[in-house]
């Protein structure tokens, strides 16, 4: 029996993992990076475990550092959620032999799997249709298109698409490159590339004792970068007939190698209807939730019962409605899928829609959980408010997961919540995500790999107007907040004048652009500038209500420093307001030698590349009838010499450089 | 809670007309605001926007804190004189981080910002604020020096400019001049004779001769930047603590000069939340009956000033031609004295002389609401002690060491204008709505005594009285004391600090009550004997 688990992971997984050891009765033990020290998922835990440094490779790679963490914490199992590790055979034997129960397949299972190469060798013997594999070397005009991929590979990386040959050569060694610094292992190979494929897997569970179940069908066609960012299940691709025929493949393919725990059979489905294997992932997924509300399965619960020598009754449970995942990621993909960081300062899904003020989940969403109910919202998360969005692991900041009776309910809904949520901080992938859920073509179920670069869906859902409108709330909240934050002044309206001679000037960025406010306040409400059809109907620092053209619209308003994030039924917007006056003092060179008047330079007293020594006069000013000589501060080397005899110069000027 | 009920019929004939009455009064005084506005003009505004410098009001926006209030004082000074209508100087109260502050800006687009008589009173009146509020004082200064033309009425009494400055800063109130174009000879000495002071590089002037006074003082030649330039008095004279890069510059060391004055009011928070009145100020206009001679109920008033229109009324049963009682406004805790049907008896006298000396007591700031025609006259009311009664209240008022704050809302005649602290009685604010009246009587009044003293003299002297002659003598007289008191009129004379929009009664005391709570609130030590 488990009874103090260690989960060797991070982020919302590791949170996820924690959440089932509660509803067990597990103690949950922790590990963190220095970067990590204040994550939700270390407090959630009972125990703790620091691992010294940020980088993965010192921290959540390092095997060593688990397996003792586990020792010294007084665990007895360990989980190691996805990515990192999970699918490490070398770290599954490391726990096994320190005498800890692995929640995961045997280290076997993991290895042969792990060779891409191998493993697709192995599929093709136990009657599971796979792609035929081409050697760089010999590739030829008529297989392109091809995809270079790292045998060891996963979540994208090391993996390129390859159009002309004259590109193949640069691929091969950038997938090597890429996958020998990402998996240690710089192993690549080449598929003929599907343009349009989809990608379909399987979520299979199997018990030591023979018994397996095979989940019906997850798409996880939506990616970018190869990376998955938007996952489904039932696939809208997938016919009862299909779906027979790909969970008795994914269940021939785990019966071939013996295979133990919660895994998933990945395949590309061509156009035609045919499918391939692809691979078969060692873990449990990222996008493992869709199958839980679908299903009412606990994946992770049963991951542990396995590990414990458990029998799997009569099964899968059977699938009812359907679910939708989508994965936040904070990175802007106008601006090629930049990473993006920063503080998070506020994260929520709101209840009833945008505008509605509250900071409370929903009573409707549940976090990595599943209700008993056939409809719902459910959210992983790896960062809470104020967190620290940084350059270190992955960019994805949680997954929201919708599931309804039917798909196009399921994708309302989720277009919805993530519409309304709050994201305070750092650029997402939010206003994608909502468009991709609301876009014609995926409601239609006409979704591919291909679907993102096909469909650009990068415009922001607020537009420019709605940005407009969006800073004049944040105006207007801001002089709410003001009067509140004033010491004095309290009970006098905001902006009151007995004499107005012009409006209040606020000045925002939005979008790159710059968006003046230009507003007063009077008895009557607000008058601005360049909107005529705008009218106050209330507002206070967080909340702003503005009658738009004879609609009303509430708009929420977090302002934190200089940073504001405006949503209403418009749209989400991000502003930065422009201070009201610049600080003065850009950085000079070290070593700048100022002009402490403006003058003249009457004479220079050294070359540049001379060799100075301290208080040696060098320029020498003349103003306001005095004669100033700017001497060397140090011993050193005349780097620069920024003016001759006879320049005027302003105070401040930059005259020479000193190192 | 005694929450004031209010009967005030919105549809009623009387409420309409008396509403339209005042929103045409109010229409006057935008356009006469506005002439204060324009300054010297769309010409000179140009010219001096093209120039790239600010207007004094676009100065002070920036300088005040972002959505705070500010009340600008005497906006209609030299109203009805030669000169224009501002006096050449903008004047207010204004947050500026945090801190209230009395500010002076002169307008250099009005003859080059030069003083005349009136911004000379406009400017001492702005001070006097500041003195007896404890206020810190920011000057904005772009000006040409004293308007020649008038020098013989400035030059004297305008030596208690720098005089004021160096007194304040003896008596720990800051001064901050931020100097954005001329300040030269006399101007010279307000930013030397304030505690900070700020130039803004090629625009600030400086010196007390300029070029041409001092060749043909002394034969040298020298240009201004010598003489006076911000470079210059940053570098060399030191007259200048910060040089600003340009006007935006300056307003923000100002605004951070300000900041760190570590500065503390020394009155006592509001005690209160600021509960917004029960009843709509909006009535206020309707309120108010166009006719003076109408006498109207001021609970009315005060329903729609104070807090939560919350008002406990001491001795509502006795002297009820005056009504007393206990507010609070923006939390800051007052007395209430409102004239109810004009005339003052000696029950009122006495009331408001009891009423007075118990706020000093117990350290409350009083708020007078001035609709009154005099004390009674006649024969009854000679013999039952009217003047000891009056003088009674006079003596409370002048004595009394509670901040007072005056508003005109109608009438304000003869020695009622005394009792209830019209300006010669020193309040620390006095504000006119747009419909008031203030004279020694009334017109009509006024030109009755004058017919009924020219037909006595006749008599006395036999001859026959030329009836139509007092005719025009009695519409003349009456026209003319009619112009004089009228609000514009008053306000254009420094009589009190500006003519307000009933409604923005609420929010002008509010700032009044937090800016005198800048210093201490303290009851009187001792008053006057009171003739018993």
């Amino acid at each position: 029996m488990i009874t103090r688990l260690l989960v060797a992971n991070r982020g919302e997984i590791a949170r996820r993992v924690i959440r089932t050891c509660r509803d067990l009765g597990v103690s949950p033990v922790a590990v963190f990076s220095d970067a990590d020290a204040d994550a939700p998922h270390v407090g959630e835990a009972d125990l703790a475990v620091r691992l010294p440094g940020a980088a993965p490779s010192e921290t959540y790679l390092r095997a060593d550092l688990l397996v003792a963490a586990a020792r010294t914490a007084g665990a007895d199992a360990v989980h190691p959620g996805y990515g990192f590790l999970s699918e490490n055979a070398d770290f599954a034997r490391a726990v096994l032999d320190a005498g800890l129960t692995w929640v995961g397949p045997p280290p076997e299972a993991i290895a042969a799997m792990g060779s891409k190469v191998a493993a697709k060798a192995m599929m093709a013997e136990a009657g599971v249709p796979v792609l035929p594999e081409l050697d760089p070397a010999e590739v030829t005009e008529a297989d392109l298109p091809v995809l270079v991929k790292a045998s060891a590979g996963g979540g994208g990386r090391g993996m390129r698409v390859v159009r002309s040959l004259s590109a193949l050569p640069t691929a091969v060694a950038d997938a090597e490159a890429e996958a020998a610094s990402a998996f240690g292992d710089g192993t690549v190979f080449c598929e003929p590339y599907l343009e349009r494929g989809r990608h379909i897997e399987v979520q299979v569970l199997a018990d030591r004792h023979g018994a397996v179940w095979a989940f019906p069908e997850r798409e996880c066609s939506l990616q970018r970068r190869h990376q998955k960012v938007l996952e489904e299940t039932p696939s809208p691709a997938v016919d009862e007939e299909l779906r027979e025929a790909l969970r008795a493949a994914a269940t021939a393919a785990v019966t071939a190698i013996g295979y133990v725990g919660a895994g998933t059979v990945e395949f590309l489905l061509a156009p035609d209807g045919r499918f391939f294997f692809l691979e078969t992932n060692t873990r449990l997924q990222v996008e493992h939730p869709i199958t839980e509300c679908v299903t009412g399965s606990d994946l992770v619960r049963w991951q542990l019962a396995i590990a414990e020598g458990a029998r799997l009754p009569e099964g899968p449970p059977p699938a009812r409605g359907h679910a939708i995942e989508v994965r936040l990621y904070a990175e802007d993909p106008a601006d090629g899928w930049r990473p993006s960081t920063g503080v998070l300062h506020r994260f929520a899904l709101a209840s009833g829609g945008p505008g509605t003020g509250s900071s409370t989940m929903d009573g409707q969403v549940v976090e990595f959980r599943t209700g008993e109910r056939d409809h719902g919202l459910r959210l992983d998360s790896g960062v809470a408010g104020s967190s620290v969005i940084g350059t270190h692991y992955d960019p994805m900041l949680a997954k929201v997961i919708a599931w309804a009776p039917t798909r196009t309910e399921a994708a309302r809904r989720l277009a919805s919540a993530l519409a309304s949520a709050r994201v305070h901080g750092p650029t997402t992938n939010r206003d994608l995500l909502v468009r991709a859920l609301r876009h014609p073509a995926f409601l239609a179920g006409d979704t591919d790999t291909a679907f993102l670069a096909t469909h650009d869906l990068t415009a922001p859902l607020a537009d420019r107007r709605a940005r407009e409108v969006s800073a004049l709330a944040a105006a207007l909240a801001d002089a709410a907040d003001a009067r509140r934050r004033s010491p004095v002044q309290r009970g006098v309206p905001p902006g009151w004048r007995n004499l107005s001679s012009q409006p209040e000037r606020k000045r925002f960025l939005a979008a790159g652009e710059e968006i003046e406010i230009a507003y007063r306040l009077t008895r009557d409400g607000v008058t601005a500038e360049g909107f005529p059809e705008v009218a106050l109907v209330g507002y206070d620092a967080e909340r702003v209500v503005l009658d738009v053209d004879g609609v009303r619209v509430a708009f929420d308003v977090g302002a934190y420093g200089d940073e504001v994030y405006v949503d209403s039924a418009l749209g989400p917007v991000a502003l930065r307001q422009v201070p009201r006056f610049t600080e003065p003092g850009e950085a000079v060179e070290e070593g700048s030698l100022l002009a402490p008047m403006p003058g003249t330079v009457v004479a220079v007293e050294a070359a540049e590349g001379d060799e100075v020594r301290a208080g040696q006069d060098l320029v020498v000013l003349e103003a306001m009838k005095m004669r100033h000589a700017v001497r060397a501060p140090a011993d050193g080397v005349l780097r620069a010499l920024k003016v001759a005899a006879g320049d005027q110069v302003e105070a401040g000027a930059v005259l020479a450089v000193v190192h | 809670m005694t929450t004031l009920r209010s009967t005030v019929d919105r549809r009623s004939p009387e409420f309409l007309a008396n509403r339209e009455a005042m929103l045409a009064r109010l229409a006057e005084l935008a356009e006469e605001h506005a002439k204060a506005l324009a300054g010297g003009g769309p010409k000179y505004v140009d010219r001096h926007h093209g120039r790239g410098k600010l207007l004094p009001r676009e100065r002070i926006e920036l300088l005040v804190d972002q959505d705070s209030a500010f009340l600008e004082l005497s906006p209609l000074a030299a109203w009805g004189t030669d000169h224009t209508v501002g006096a050449s100087v903008v004047t207010g109260i204004g947050v500026i981080s945090g801190v209230e502050c009395l500010i002076v800006a002169n307008d250099p687009t009005v003859r080059g910002g030069a003083s005349n008589p009136w911004t000379l009173r406009k400017t001492f009146r702005a001070t006097d604020i500041a003195l007896a509020n404890r206020l810190p004082v920011v000057n904005l200064v772009e000006s040409g020096g004293a308007d020649l033309a008038s020098q013989s009425e400035i030059f004297v009494p305008g030596g208690r400019l720098f005089r004021d400055l160096t007194r304040f800063s003896a008596a720990r109130i800051p001064t901050v001049t931020l100097v954005f174009g001329n300040s030269t000879a006399g101007g010279a000495y307000v930013p030397g004779m304030s505690d900070h002071v700020v130039m803004v590089r090629e625009r600030a002037k400086v010196f007390l001769g300029g070029p041409p006074l001092v060749r043909m003082a002394t034969g040298e030649e020298a240009d201004d930047e010598e003489l006076g330039g911000a470079e210059m008095h940053a570098r060399v004279s030191g007259l200048a603590d910060h040089l600003a890069e340009d006007e935006l510059d300056a307003l923000r060391l100002g605004r951070r000069i300000v900041a760190r004055l570590n500065w503390r009011k020394h009155g006592p928070g509001p005690s209160l939340p600021p509960v917004e009145p029960a009843h709509d100020p909006e009535d206020l206009l309707g309120i108010v009956p166009s006719d003076l001679r109408t006498p109207f109920d001021p609970r009315e008033v005060i329903a729609r000033i104070v807090d939560g229109s919350d008002f406990d009324e001491f001795k509502p049963r006795y002297g009820t031609s005056l009504v007393t009682g206990w507010a609070s406004l923006h939390g800051y805790p007052l007395g209430v004295l409102a004239n109810a049907r004009g005339v003052l008896f000696s029950e009122e006298a006495q009331k408001a002389a009891q009423f007075i000396q118990l706020a000093n007591s117990a350290e409350v700031p009083l708020l007078f609401l001035q609709n009154t025609t005099g004390y009674m006259v006649g024969r009854e009311y000679e013999q039952a002690g009217i003047i000891k009664h009056g003088a009674m209240m006079i003596n409370a008022v002048s004595n009394s060491a509670v901040p007072h704050l005056t508003v005109v809302m109608g009438a304000s005649y003869g020695a009622g204008n005394y009792g209830m602290c019209g300006r010669a009685y020193d309040p620390r604010f006095l504000f006119t709505w747009p419909n008031a009246k203030s004279a020694v009587m009334g017109p009509a009044q006024l030109a009755g005594v004058l017919s009924i003293v020219a037909r006595q003299a006749a008599a006395a002297k036999g001859q026959p009285y030329d009836e139509e002659a007092d005719a025009n003598l009695r519409a003349m007289v009456e026209q003319q004391v009619e112009q004089q008191s009228l609000a514009p009129f008053l306000s254009g004379r420094l009589y009190d600090d500006g003519v307000i929009d009933p409604r923005d009664t609420r929010a002008v005391l509010g700032i009044c009550l937090s800016a005198i709570h800048s210093g201490p609130v303290r009851g009187a030590e001792r008053f006057g004997v009171f003739r018993m």
